[in-house]
C-alpha cells in the first residue's frame, strides 16, 4: 500500500502527458502547414480555399484545435494556479477558459464546414 | 557561525527593485518565463484572431482579397502578426527543449544554456525571416 497524500481529484500524470502529447501533434501539424504554405506563396484565394477543402486537412485543423484546446486548458490551469490566489476569482477565470477553448473549437467546426 | 555568512546581510523581502535590478534570471530562466508569457499571449487573444483571419479569408474571395491587400497592410496589424510569430515561434521552440529535457536529453548546465541561447536566438531569428516576407 503506498502512502499517498491526498491532493484533489488526481495527481497531475494525466496532464503532464496530455500537454506533451498534444504538443508533439500541434508541432507536426505546424511543420506540414508551414511547408505546403511556404511552397504556394503567394497565396492566392484559390489555392487557400482548396487546402482546407480537402478531407484530410479539415480533419487534421480539428485534431490541431482539440489537441490546442487541451493543451491550452492544462497551461493556462498551471498560470492561474500560480498567481491567482483567490478561489472564487480562479474559478471563475477557469470557467471562462474552458467557455473560450469551447468557442474556439465550435468556430473552427463552423469554419471547416461551412 | 562563519563570519562571512553571519555578515552579509540577507534580504528579507523581495522589492520591486530587487526583481528589476539585482535579481538575474539565468537563460534558462527567461525561456521559461517568455514560454509562459508567448503561451498566454497565444491562448487569448492571438488565437482568436488567427480564427478571425482564417474565417474572413475562407469565406469568401472578397473576403480574402479584403484581408490580404487591405486589413494586413495596416502597419498595427502587421505589428501584431509579428508578435504572434515571435510568440509561435518561441513557444515551438522551447517546447522542444523542454520536451528534449523530459527525456534527460542535454540536462548539463553548459548544454542547458547554450540550448537556451539557441531557443532565444532562433525565434527571434525565424520572426526576422517570416517579418521580412511580411514586409
Amino acid at each position: 500500500m503506498v502512502n499517498r497524500v491526498i491532493t484533489g481529484a488526481h495527481y497531475g500524470m494525466r496532464d503532464w502527458l496530455a500537454q506533451r502529447v498534444t504538443a508533439a501533434i500541434m508541432a507536426v501539424y505546424t511543420l506540414i502547414v508551414a511547408v505546403i504554405v511556404l511552397m504556394n506563396t503567394p497565396l492566392k484565394y484559390a489555392g487557400w480555399q482548396a487546402l482546407f477543402a480537402q478531407g484530410w486537412m479539415r480533419v487534421a485543423t480539428l485534431l490541431f484545435m482539440f489537441s490546442l484546446a487541451w493543451h491550452a486548458w492544462v497551461g493556462v490551469r498551471d498560470i492561474l494556479m500560480d498567481y491567482i490566489k483567490h478561489d472564487g476569482a480562479r474559478l471563475t477565470l477557469q470557467v471562462f477558459t474552458l467557455l473560450l477553448l469551447g468557442v474556439y473549437v465550435g468556430w473552427t467546426v463552423q469554419i471547416l464546414w461551412r | 557561525m562563519s563570519s562571512a555568512a553571519a555578515k552579509k546581510p540577507r534580504p528579507k523581502y523581495l522589492s520591486l527593485s530587487a526583481l528589476l535590478f539585482e535579481i538575474r534570471l539565468p537563460l534558462p530562466g527567461w525561456v521559461s518565463i517568455l514560454h509562459r508569457i508567448s503561451g498566454a499571449l497565444l491562448f487569448f487573444p492571438l488565437a482568436a484572431w488567427l480564427l478571425y483571419l482564417l474565417d474572413a479569408s475562407l469565406a469568401s474571395e472578397a473576403g480574402f482579397e479584403r484581408i490580404r491587400a487591405g486589413y494586413l497592410q495596416a502597419p498595427l496589424v502587421k505589428a501584431g502578426l509579428l508578435l504572434f510569430i515571435w510568440a509561435y515561434c518561441h513557444h515551438f521552440c522551447a517546447g522542444i527543449r523542454f520536451l528534449l529535457l523530459d527525456l534527460n536529453r542535454g540536462i548539463e548546465l553548459r548544454q542547458a544554456r547554450a540550448s537556451s541561447v539557441a531557443v532565444l536566438v532562433v525565434s527571434l531569428a525565424l520572426t526576422a525571416v517570416f517579418g521580412a516576407r511580411l514586409w
